[in-house]
């Protein structure tokens, strides 16, 4: 019996990412990193900044997202994300660009804490991708 | 009768105006077929939006402390409209759907005494009802400066929404768009988007979600993003329908320009000849007076 399950990405310009030969998903839920296996409960939950990474036959993948909402459902895994980018792809410009809006964004003063918290852990994240 | 000179004019002028509306033309669809594929690919997002949120609806037990922004207010007294067309014009009927769809909506909200407000979205729905409604414009939007629909400027208009009910400025909240079917039929749209409307949609799932954090903390969470959703949907339909809406205004301009050249030419034609016929028989009676 096989291990594997799919997972699909979506953002709301288009679906992002589409796998279905997944062994294993972690995300970074609002209470701690979350690994998925196969046959999990159904669960709903929602993305604090982080990585997802994503592990399969055909290789391992890391996304970095801001926030999200993950549904897993009958072996069907959906993270709905507005902001998300492929680790390959961030090159150390662009990681710097996000880093100095993500600091400007903790920084400001007039936000309430849980948008503070988020910043926060946005800069965290993106510190440790170096 | 028109002469000569003034029916050439009238030619080259109405030539220079056909050259125009079939460019306009050829960029409507070229543009039409990327809103296209975006409102396509932005399906999924949306949908599967919609599924988690009533999925944890119908999972939520204590209804009556239900976020507000799914069960109301309690009342209907202030209704909010947000009427999305476009910036440009010469589009067809597009514009003009959306507003006469929504015209017939604030009629039947004034005509039971209820209070409206209204954001436009875009310049051309602004123009149309100022002259009518002007007094129950709230806000104006445009995104004049952003070339195609994106989630940014839809988390604008959302973020702004929320606001505002949560300032308690209003109980109800539909939004008008034209949903796009293809080029050439356009549906104007009318979705009610506070408090969620999700009746009739009774295929609750038997299985249970484990929620972490709990139902509440995830639907406050995510109510507040379904509404940019949708308002982001509802961008993407309405430039899908503008650019169809256009190309097959444009397609009629065209030929319609080329009907008037036609007729246009055998009227020149026939002046042209009429009068060297004239001059022919002035000729000859001339020579046969001699």
């Amino acid at each position: 019996m096989s291990e594997e399950f799919k997972v699909e990405i979506v953002n709301p310009e288009k679906s992002f990412l589409v796998k279905d030969d997944v062994s294993e998903v972690v995300v970074p839920a609002f209470e701690g990193e979350m690994g998925i296996l196969k046959d999990h409960i159904s669960i709903i939950s929602f993305l604090k900044p982080g990585i997802i990474k994503i592990l399969s036959k055909s290789g391992d993948e890391n996304y970095y997202v801001e926030d999200g909402i993950v549904e897993f459902k009958n072996n069907n895994l959906s993270i709905l994300t507005s902001t998300i980018f492929n680790l390959a792809d961030i090159d150390k410009s662009k990681q710097q660009d996000l880093l100095k809006q993500a600091e400007e964004e903790a920084n400001k003063t007039d936000i309430n804490d849980q948008s503070k918290y988020l910043a926060d852990q946005k800069v965290e994240v993106l510190k440790t991708l170096n | 009768m028109a002469s000569l000179d003034d029916l050439k004019k009238r030619i080259a002028s109405v030539k220079s105006t056909q050259k125009i509306t079939k460019a306009m033309k050829m960029v409507a669809a070229a543009k039409l077929r990327r809103a296209q594929e975006s409102a396509e690919k932005g399906r999924p997002y949306s949908e599967k939006m919609n599924n988690v949120i009533l999925n944890l609806s119908n999972g939520i037990s204590d209804k009556e402390n239900a976020p507000k922004l799914l069960s109301g207010t309690g009342q209907e007294k202030t209704h909010l409209c947000v009427v999305m067309t476009s910036d440009r014009g010469l589009c067809g009927g597009f514009n003009s759907n959306i507003i006469k769809k929504a015209k017939s909506y604030f009629a039947k909200i004034l005509d039971e005494g209820k209070e409206l407000k209204i954001i436009t979205v875009g310049s051309k729905g602004n123009d149309q009802l100022k002259r009518v409604y002007g007094d129950k414009i709230i806000e104006n939007i445009s995104f004049k400066e952003s070339k195609n629909a994106n989630y940014f400027d839809a988390d604008k208009v959302g973020k702004m929404v929320i606001e505002k009910f949560e300032a308690g400025e209003f109980d109800v909240c539909t939004i008008f768009y034209n949903q796009f079917k293809n080029v050439i039929t356009q549906i104007p749209q009318a979705q009610q988007i506070i408090p969620l409307n999700n009746e009739g949609e009774e295929n609750s799932s038997e299985e249970s979600y484990e929620f972490e954090p709990d139902e509440d903390e995830i639907l406050s969470n995510l109510l507040p993003k379904n509404i940019s959703t949708q308002i982001f949907k509802a961008m993407l339909e309405n430039s899908a329908s503008e650019q169809g809406s256009r190309m097959s205004a444009m397609d009629n301009a065209t030929r319609n320009a080329g009907e008037m050249v036609d007729k246009l030419t055998i009227e020149y034609n026939r002046s042209r000849q009429a009068a060297i016929t004239k001059e022919l028989i002035e000729i000859i009676s001339g020579a046969e007076s001699l």
